[in-house]
């Protein structure tokens, strides 16, 4: 299964907390691969995929922060028209709902790469894997 | 103009006789038909006999606030629910509120006494009277119903919000008397003038209450609204408003001896202040058969002038209320325990044991902000547990304090570390 840990943050709307977020993951030399924040009016949710999201993880709650750790699916998708609507065909037509989801564009292949957080992990990735759609592993993100 | 003469003229000497006598009533009444107090009393010694003198009144134990709670709903009545034809309550200490009943006499006491403040302040059969404190089991609302019913006023019982109808009301009545919170007042005459038909109204008098008014707010609301405004003091424990009221020469509030037993302590060592200094209010119910109040700690800080006023009324006038010994907040008119807020977050197993509260007032209208910090970041998953967790906040302290509050998640530990531990509350209604 290419489970991906994905750390989410609780944070507060007001100035600084993003500077102060980030460089308690620059002080722990972590890496980001992929970022993602959406906002309410008082507070917002940061999600990053990181190199060592244990590692993130352990740092930012010495820090205080309120954390949690999901697992999430990362998706290879062609970046070329039509690519998006064929995973959310196939997650449509099995009756799966996203949640959310975000992407990036990876710099080493052809692929876009979506990560999508659903319900269920395991029967999504068999859906993805029997319609021929790549499904990144955790090994495969940390090392992009 | 009185509504009693010869109540309100009694000389201190007839006052005094008359107190006494009452409070040895009250002391047999109470050890006779309420356990808790017949305990306390046979504990303390105490007999209707033994209370020779109204200072006497000093071996009789306090009443607090505390006590009508662990007597929480009717324990502390005077007479079975049979002869109870009201009930009311404010807020308590915790989630359950403190209860009051009243028996037909206490009614009838009631609007008498509200009746009296009505006249002090000018009011008279003629006026129509506009009653914008909510009602229901607040007793403010039904207090001045009934005291300015008795004086032949015309009564419109608007309850309060839905300002722009209220307006429109007192314009179309031509109302003469405004009955409200002052930051609620102050509100109206704004909301009037922003639909400019201040001009309109026919407001002469304001009876204020059930929150504290600076003299600067209250001549900004006369301004304004072009009255006189007077103000009136009280609580559910003593009966709702009633207690005591402004006449027109406004120096001090009117106590109605003859049912109220007003001292004066000090709040720390309990001690029974000299007559005239400033100190927490303690108040013995006279006359109340539904729930009496022995000597009971209003947590007020006021003091009591004795002296004959130039209307001619010789009950004695307490200050403006000066201050609390306890932590209780008026918000909008309503009492706000902190220790209310702390039981209903104390439920919730995903926030941390932190919390601020911060006051603030917009437009005349206060509001009230529960900063609590999100522990758990299992909530963090999605958006709607999040929200989930702030709607069932926000539900369970507008069962408990009645009032809209503002609940924010905020950081874990950014309480502390900004404002430190004993800065729970932050009060910015009186910084501009």
């Amino acid at each position: 299964m290419c489970k991906i840990r994905q750390i989410s943050i609780f944070v507060e709307n007001k100035p600084g907390r993003l500077r102060e977020m980030t460089n308690i993951l620059k002080e722990n030399e972590i890496d980001i691969r992929a970022v993602s924040i959406s906002d309410t009016k008082d507070f917002g949710i940061l999600r990053v995929i990181v190199n060592d999201p244990e590692k993130a993880c352990l740092a930012l709650k010495e820090a205080d922060c309120t954390v949690t750790i999901t697992d999430v699916l990362a998706v290879g998708i062609k970046d070329s028209p039509g690519g998006l609507f064929t995973v959310m065909d196939s997650l449509y037509n099995n009756g799966i709902s996203v949640e959310y989801m975000y992407a990036f564009v990876s710099k080493s292949d052809d692929y876009a790469c979506v990560i999508l957080r659903v319900s269920d992990n395991e029967k999504t990735a068999k859906i993805l894997a029997d319609s021929g759609v790549k499904l990144y592993t955790s090994e495969e993100i940390y090392e992009m | 103009m009185f509504f009693q003469k010869d109540a309100e003229t009694m000389s201190r000497k007839q006052i005094e006789d008359l107190q006494l006598e009452r409070l040895k009533w009250l002391v047999d009444y109470c050890s006779k038909n309420i356990p808790f107090y017949h305990d306390r009393l046979e504990k303390a010694g105490v007999t209707a006999d033994k209370i020779k003198c109204l200072e006497d009144i000093k071996y009789i134990p306090y009443t607090t606030k505390a006590d009508i709670r662990d007597n929480y709903p009717f324990g502390l009545f005077g007479q079975p629910t049979k002869n109870i034809v009201r009930i009311h309550a404010s807020s308590g200490t915790t989630g359950k509120p403190t209860v009051v009943g009243y028996t037909k006499n206490d009614i009838e006491n009631w609007t008498t006494c509200m009746a009296r403040l009505c006249v002090a302040s000018g009011a008279t059969e003629d006026d129509i009277a506009q009653v914008a404190f909510g009602y229901g089991l607040f007793t403010g609302a039904l207090g001045l119903h009934y005291g300015l019913e008795r004086i032949g006023a015309t009564v419109v019982p608007t309850s309060s919000g839905n300002t722009e109808k209220q307006i429109m009301l007192m314009q179309d009545f031509q109302t003469t008397i405004l009955v409200a919170t002052p930051s609620y007042a102050q509100y109206i005459g704004e909301k009037a003038r922003e639909m400019g038909v201040i001009d309109k109204l026919n407001l002469r008098l304001g009876l204020f209450g059930s929150e504290g008014c600076t003299e600067e707010l209250r001549s900004q609301i006369e301004k304004t609204l072009g009255v006189f405004a007077t103000d009136n003091y009280g609580m559910s424990e003593l009966m709702g408003p009633g207690v005591s009221g402004e006449c027109r020469h406004r120096c001090g509030l009117h106590i109605n001896e003859d049912h109220f037993l007003m001292e004066v302590i000090d709040p720390e060592t309990l001690d029974v202040l000299p007559k005239g200094s400033k100190g927490e209010l303690v108040v013995t119910t006279l006359t109340k058969e539904g729930i009496p109040m022995l000597r009971y700690r209003t947590k007020d800080i006021t003091q009591i002038d004795y002296d004959t006023c130039k209307c001619g009324r010789t009950f004695a006038r307490m200050s403006k209320i000066m201050g609390r010994t306890d932590d209780m907040l008026k918000i909008r008119g309503v009492n706000v325990f902190p220790s209310q807020i702390e039981s209903v977050l104390m439920n919730f197993n995903n926030i941390a044991p932190h919390y601020q509260l911060v006051i603030t007032r917009a437009k005349f209208t206060d509001a009230l902000e529960v900063k609590i910090e999100l522990a758990d970041g299992s909530l963090l998953e999605n958006y709607s547990e999040l929200e989930n967790l702030r709607n069932a906040i926000h539900h369970d302290l507008k069962t408990v304090l009645g009032i809209e509050t503002k609940v924010s998640l905020v950081e874990h530990k950014s309480l502390e570390r900004f404002q430190g531990k004993a800065k729970r509350i932050l009060d910015l209604r009186n910084e501009s």
